[in-house]
């Protein structure tokens, strides 16, 4: 737990300090943070003395099994184990489909929400604020209900329009939305009181960043994976192994730091990490371009009232020939390769997660340096909380959004019949002899039906 | 000019910066102002006790020609001659004060005007330079209170966001109306069909210059500049471009609102300063229930004539195009109906009262009760949220652009939420979708889609009898 340090007298005399988390111990260690890092890639450390890890959040049964190493080791072990059950975990959940990841999906962005809000709490002594915290969930509740609101009536129109109650709260989904976000807004106004404006208005302000970051980037995140879950699995993989690859590059030839602001990184590491992980993303969309299984747009199928990935394969993910370079030609003596398409976009997901994506770390190791703490919570046994394990990933899924719908699809088709069939009758018309003498002139449509 | 009580220890320890807490304001004496902090945050200021020496201050920046006219003015009530010399020259200031906010409304009302005529252009002209001046008043405010003028970048960061995200808005309305414009010139289509993507990397690029910026005493102080300034692009820039929204769909959607919000302060003014009794609210103690009610009424009796009196002009009521041939914005069309006189049959109730049986309106008409009402009654929320948020930083004014008045932000505090809810009315209630973006997104689907929509649409058509059933063969 991130733990603050109780401000005595009322005006505010001493600096807001927060000690760092109960892993530490001691006020000696605060001052060794200022130079070590305090983000979660530890990489080896240059004379800095070593940090005994209490492992007082550790289950029992790990620390039985590792009672008999030494501290260091045994927070590496800790380390590794944690990692690869969270690799299994996220293994499991793909394998139990789309309903069970966007569930997780969810659960993960409520805990990233609470763990940024208790820290605005806590640096700012506001639990006695009257309203704020019931205020800040009522603020996730309404700006989840707006997104997950336009997310539903894309994906799953044809169920909506048959049920009447769904059918009311779509047509009018924007207003009643607004309506909940103006109750909170008013509730806000009434609750201010009169010796805590400033504090009131900070957290209003730090809700509401932390609904722009985490609440938006989990919905752009959704709708990755309704493109196809393969544009879910290969960017946080990718960013997973460039974290991965980065640390083992820095443990083993790190020697010129990176940035300031997190000594432990080495630019050895990160070009090491980018190499490494375009090679990974490259096989990674190999592996999975095969199956249809991720490469199929998840639909509702109203039928079953289930999701299903089943679907013929886009351009995308059908292997084509292409030419190589005559540079390459000359070195590996082949003339054309095959690959998927799919896979040279992997090549420019993993080089932003490479190259732009650790910078969402650095502002994350910035913020927690701004605010003293050590770890956003202790959820995860040696790695800290939810969000020290995404914060490179959010800057991740915008960007997957953004090229998905530049370079990639066009709009969703059962978007626009909606919005058709929202028009006036005139301009439906108009419309229709507009898309019918552009399908004629494409040849789409025979043209005897263009005389008509 | 903000008066900010200067604090004192240097300015690098990000530390103090938060020591601002609310305990200060008993110590916190300025400008002769009730010591408890609760004197006059905000702008619609009733009538209060008699004997508060009126701020001088805020007549430093009244034009010249303004203090020689009004120096003439006579105190007023000599007559009463148990009042000290003090009281006396405090009433002389309030009056000059009083005429020299009047002068000033009227002068803005009149500006309205001016750009209403000069056409939609150059309301969205205006409509961005407000925008760019609210901003540059809340960011100003943030580098006072946490005196981070002296940070590298800041400055140049915080413009560069809202340029950013400026441009995002812009491209996406630019898009939506320009469409045919877009489609002829070739380096616009390329900037239209890869906007998403050119905006989210200029973003990336301040955000990358922000982390690369982080200096290392000065973590929290970045950061929370950074978090205000994104707070207030939001609330600022947002909202402006939905009033261009607003404005494209016709200007009476602009007009109406505005001059809604303008009218319901004005009300709430006059009625609480001649009747006002029972305070409102404790954040701002001059607003009385009096006023609050009374500037209901007349608000929904103004908007409903303004809404008659508008209806009728085509330059208002129409959606505002442009013209590829002539480049440029016609305001030329067939009103909808809701633009339409139309016959009301009035319920048994008012029937009797009135011995009318309808009444003919424009159903426009009726919404702008709807909006009035939320104009008076919600609208002045907006008004609470900046006057706590000048009474938390412990600012008079957000600026002192508008002598008398403040800011622009003093102003148009309570029109935000008004341009937000308008928009979200016409998107719920009023319009469908745009034909042409439909037809623009239609066009970028694939053939197989297209056809598949063809033919929903074609069958939806039949099926409504717009289309003969016979005189398309279904493939």
């Amino acid at each position: 737990m991130t733990e603050v340090r109780h401000r005595g007298a009322k005006d505010g005399e001493p600096p807001l300090e927060q000690q760092p988390s109960e892993d530490k111990g001691s006020d000696s260690e605060l001052k060794a943070e200022k130079d070590a890092v305090s983000d979660n890639e530890s990489k080896v450390d240059s004379g800095v003395p070593e940090v005994p890890v209490s492992a007082d959040d550790t289950p029992e049964v790990l620390n039985k099994a590792l009672s008999g190493l030494s501290s260091r080791w045994k927070n590496w072990w800790v380390r590794g184990i944690l990692t690869l059950a969270m690799i299994s975990f996220f293994f499991i959940i793909i394998y139990l489909g789309p309903m069970v990841l966007m569930m997780i999906v969810l659960c993960v962005q409520i805990k990233c929400f609470q763990e940024i809000i208790t820290i605005g709490y806590s640096v700012y002594h506001s639990y006695d604020l009257p309203w704020f915290r019931t205020l800040s969930w009522y603020f996730l509740l309404c700006v989840n209900y707006f997104f997950y609101g336009e997310t539903v009536t894309d994906y799953f129109f044809t169920l909506v329009q048959r049920e009447e109650p769904l059918r009311i709260l779509s047509k009018y989904h924007r207003f009643i939305s607004f309506a909940l976000y103006l109750t909170g807004f008013c509730m806000f106004v009434l609750s201010l009181v009169k010796k805590h404006y400033r504090l009131q208005f900070y957290m209003f302000g730090w809700t509401h960043v932390t609904l722009l970051i985490v609440v938006t980037q989990s919905h752009l995140i959704i709708h990755n994976l309704f493109e196809g879950m393969i544009w879910f699995i290969v960017p946080i993989s990718c960013v997973i192994c460039n974290d991965i690859m980065a640390y083992m590059f820095g443990f083993f030839f790190g020697r010129t730091p990176l940035i300031k602001l997190s000594p432990k990184k080495t630019w050895e590491g990160f070009i090491g990490g980018l190499f490494s992980t375009i090679v990974f993303g490259i096989m990674l969309s190999y592996v999975m371009a095969g199956v249809r299984y991720f490469v199929c747009p998840v639909e509702f199928n109203n039928d079953s009232n289930s999701f299903q990935v089943d679907c013929e394969p886009s351009d995308l993910f059908q292997l084509q020939d292409y030419t190589l370079p005559g540079v390459l030609e000359s070195v590996t003596g082949w003339t054309t390769v095959r690959l998927y398409p799919f896979q040279i976009h992997s090549i420019a997901l993993s080089s932003f997660a490479s190259i732009v994506g650790p910078f969402g770390g650095f502002f994350a190791s910035g913020f927690k340096r701004a605010f003293k703490i050590k770890d956003f919570a202790n959820t995860i046994p040696g790695h800290g909380g939810i969000m020290d394990r995404f914060d490179c990933q959010y800057l991740m899924a915008t960007f997957v959004n953004v090229y998905i719908a530049s370079f990639i699809r066009g709009p969703n088709p059962s978007k626009v019949i909606q919005q058709l069939l929202a028009l006036r009758p005139d301009q439906q018309l108009y419309i229709f002899h507009s898309l019918k003498a552009h399908l004629t002139e494409k040849g789409l449509l025979p043209a005897v039906e263009a005389a008509a | 000019m903000t008066e900010l009580r200067k604090r004192g220890g240097g300015g690098g320890d990000p530390d103090t910066a938060d020591n601002i807490s609310d305990k200060e304001a008993e110590s916190d004496d300025r400008l002769g102002l009730p010591g408890d902090g609760e004197g006059e945050g905000d702008v619609d200021s009733k009538t209060d006790a008699p004997d508060v020496p009126v701020s001088t201050a805020d007549t430093d920046n009244t034009p010249e020609c303004l203090n020689k006219a009004l120096k003439g003015l006579p105190p007023r009530k000599r007559r009463h001659s148990g009042h000290t010399a003090l009281q006396q020259r405090g009433r002389a200031a309030r009056w000059k004060n009083y005429w020299i906010r009047g002068l000033l409304s009227i002068c803005m009302i009149s500006g309205f005007f001016l750009i209403i005529y000069m056409g939609p252009i150059t309301l969205i002209f205006v409509v961005m330079c407000v925008q760019i001046k609210c901003f540059h008043e809340i960011i100003t405010i943030g580098y006072r209170v946490y005196r981070s003028y002296e940070l590298p970048w800041f400055r140049t960061l915080s413009w560069y966001f809202l340029i950013c995200v400026n441009y995002f808005f812009y491209g996406e309305t630019v898009a939506d109306y320009f469409g045919a414009l877009v489609r002829r010139e070739v380096p616009l289509q390329f900037l239209a069909r890869y906007h998403r993507f050119i905006s989210f990397t200029l973003y990336l690029a301040g955000f990358c210059m922000f982390v690369l910026s982080l200096v290392k005493k000065h973590y929290r102080l970045q950061f929370y500049m950074f978090a205000w300034t994104h707070v207030t692009l939001l609330i600022v820039v947002t909202q402006s471009h939905l009033v261009i929204q607003n404005l494209f769909e016709g200007m009476i959607w602009f007009i109406v609102p505005i001059s809604i919000v303008i009218c319901n302060d004005i009300m709430a003014y006059l009625f609480g300063f001649f009747f006002g009794r029972t305070p409102l609210i404790k954040l701002s103690p001059k607003k009385t229930w009096e006023g609050f009610i009374g500037g209901f009424f007349p608000t929904v009796v103004f908007g409903f004539l303004l809404a008659y009196l508008l209806s009728q002009f085509q330059y208002f009521v129409c959606p505002v195009e442009f013209n590829s041939d002539t480049n440029r914005f016609m305001v030329e069309c067939e009103p909808s109906d809701l633009f339409v006189l139309q016959e009301y049959t009035l319920p048994a109730a008012v029937q009797s009262t009135l011995r009318w049986k309808t009444v003919t309106l424009y159903p426009f008409q009726i919404h702008s009760i709807f909006l009035s009402s939320f104009a008076s009654i919600i609208g002045p929320f907006g008004g609470f949220f900046a006057s706590g948020f000048k009474r938390a930083f412990k600012i008079k004014d957000f600026a002192n652009t508008i002598p008398g008045h403040g800011g622009i932000m003093d102003r148009f505090d309570c029109q935000y939420l008004m341009a937000t809810f308008t928009h979200v009315y016409i998107g719920s209630f009023v319009r469908g979708p745009n034909p042409s973006k439909v037809l623009q997104q239609l066009l970028m689907l694939q053939p197989e889609q297209q056809l598949g929509i063809f033919h929903t649409l074609h069958s939806h058509l039949q099926e409504r009898g717009l289309l003969p059933p016979a005189a398309v063969q279904a493939e």
